[in-house]
């Protein structure tokens, strides 16, 4: 079985953007994770958002395969510089559209658009005044 | 790196040894013959090789030429042993005993004989994959009347104690498989000690050409079957079909270069394989699938913790080797020997099998050890799982199903 993995796909596995950890603390940052490590895939992205409300930074570690590793890296290049709104925008078509998953993966992409949900939601329940 | 894939993966298949490949090809070329026909010279040089070829496979498990009969493999091997004793001895009992652990061909065949009519025990390993024998002991019945246990596992190999069980199935006149694929050229094998009754064999495991196996049948006492395959009567009955004159040429060659340099071989292959695991122990949370001693020198199955088994398959395209997988994306399939021992089940962790050969070099090993390790830190220096570990956090503990904004 060759892997049917495009090209922009074997980009992100071997080269991912935004590896890393936010204090999951501080006011600005929102975490998200999605996934369980039974089902095979665990997703963790976190943002900082500035005070005008645009995601100033993204990162994401993630436990899975590579249409995983490779869906968390796209979105955190897309919803870095974007307002909440926009990330929260982002559905998984479009990315397992740009990544052209095959069918088997596309619950990859699903748990991508999950964790910028849960990202958002975590920083917006921050921020309830 | 070289522009292909470093070669670990032996136990899928081996590559033909080249002395074999020059033996086999005068027998694509002008000696053409027939080694069913009698009436000219083609014929009989045929039939003179293919008997040559009967002695070599013969004398490495130091049986009777007799007792060797020629099939496409050892999964066909596996099919007409099983099949063909199963259908011979139904009249006396209707009870198969095997391992889970064994390999497709015979819990395939297994399965096809419980359609018939059969029952079948498939008994569980402990983490070890050794069969204990008085388990296997408490799985005979009176009506038992096969049993079928491999002599090297092909994903983590062991290295099953063949003679006890053959003991047990002799004392009780009940038919005694042996699946030995993996083990000519790896373990010394003595048919005249050991009570085994039908020993498949495979060619391309051995250094031989893919498409020829053969099945020992013992003679005394005599074990029947029922044949499998219908036709000219090829083989005394057992096997009918056209013999390939230049694939029993090479699986004579092969095992005849196995019988003269197993010994040295499997010391140098051993040498690497430690080298191997030296390299792969000193990561941290690696483990070694199956017993540590009783196994071959050549495969070496390993469990990686909290790293995805596609993404570390993917990681390595370097080495060309098996996932063992014990991974859960839609991709792989659990691997039924890695279940069988409880390592399937357990959380978050790959296995890979590394199996080794004649052709394997000292610099392969540093090779794969050095993209190993740097391959799985970086596998885990992207996981919130490896990370939650060093926080000293057990993701085994953590509510997945509710972690909302975990980890």
């Amino acid at each position: 079985m060759r892997p049917a993995y495009s090209e922009k796909l074997m980009d992100h596995y071997e080269h991912p953007r935004n590896v890393g950890r936010f204090d999951q603390a501080d006011p600005a940052v929102g975490t998200g994770a999605a996934g369980t490590p039974q089902a095979g895939d665990v997703i963790r992205l976190q943002i900082k958002v500035d005070a005008s409300g645009i995601i100033e930074d993204a990162c994401f570690k993630t436990y899975g395969c590579g249409a995983s590793i490779a869906s968390s890296s796209l979105v955190t290049e897309w919803i870095k510089g974007g307002t909440l709104d926009a990330a929260m925008a982002i559905r998984s078509a479009r990315i397992a559209d740009e990544l052209s998953l095959p069918p088997v993966k596309i619950h990859c992409s699903i748990l991508a658009e999950e964790a910028i949900m849960a990202a958002v939601r975590n920083y917006k329940e921050k921020h309830q005044e | 790196m070289s522009s292909r894939p470093v070669y670990l993966d032996y136990s899928a298949t081996t590559p033909t040894d080249p002395r074999v490949v020059e033996k086999m090809v005068p027998w694509l070329y002008d000696q053409c013959g027939n080694p069913a026909s009698s009436s000219h010279v083609y014929g009989w040089e045929a039939e003179e090789a293919v008997e040559r070829a009967r002695a070599q496979v013969a004398q490495l498990v130091n049986a009777d030429p007799r007792e060797i009969i020629w099939t496409s493999g050892a999964t066909e091997s596996d099919n007409l042993a099983l099949k063909g004793a199963a259908g011979f001895y139904a009249g006396r009992g209707r009870h198969v005993v095997t391992v889970q652990t064994e390999h497709k061909a015979v819990l395939d065949t297994c399965r096809h004989l419980e359609r018939e009519g059969f029952e079948v025990t498939y008994l569980a390993v402990p983490p070890s994959g050794l069969i204990d024998p008085a388990a296997f002991q408490a799985a005979l019945r009176p009506d038992t009347i096969l049993a079928s246990v491999m002599l090297v596992n092909n994903e983590i190999g062991v290295i099953q104690d063949v003679a006890a069980l053959g003991r047990l199935c002799r004392e009780r006149d009940i038919i005694f498989h042996v699946d030995a694929a993996q083990a000519t050229g790896k373990v010394d094998i003595d048919l005249q000690s050991l009570e085994v009754d039908l020993m498949s064999f495979s060619a391309h495991k051995t250094y031989g050409p893919k498409g020829i196996g053969a099945l020992y049948i013992r003679r005394k006492p005599r074990v029947r079957l029922e044949a499998q395959m219908h036709g000219g009567g090829h083989e005394r009955g057992f096997r009918s079909g056209t013999l390939a004159t230049h694939q029993i040429v090479g699986m004579g060659e092969a095992f005849a270069l196995a019988g003269a340099e197993m010994a040295a071989e499997n010391g140098r292959i051993r040498g690497l394989r430690d080298r191997l695991w030296a390299g792969l122990s000193a990561i941290e949370g690696v483990y070694l699938n199956g017993d540590a001693d009783r196994r071959v020198a050549h495969t070496l199955n390993i469990s990686v913790d909290h790293v995805e088994g596609e993404a570390l398959m993917m990681s390595l395209k370097g080495l060309a080797v098996s996932s063992g997988s014990a991974c859960t994306s839609a991709s792989l399939e659990p691997s039924h020997v890695l279940r069988a021992l409880g390592r399937g089940d357990a959380l978050a962790h790959s296995s890979l099998r590394f199996s080794l050969g004649r052709f394997t070099s000292s610099g392969d090993i540093d090779f794969t050890v050095d993209l190993a390790a740097r391959q799985i830190q970086r596998l885990r220096d992207m996981s919130p799982l490896w990370e939650m570990v060093q926080d000293g956090i057990d993701p085994e503990t953590v509510n997945w199903a509710g972690a909302g904004g975990r980890p």
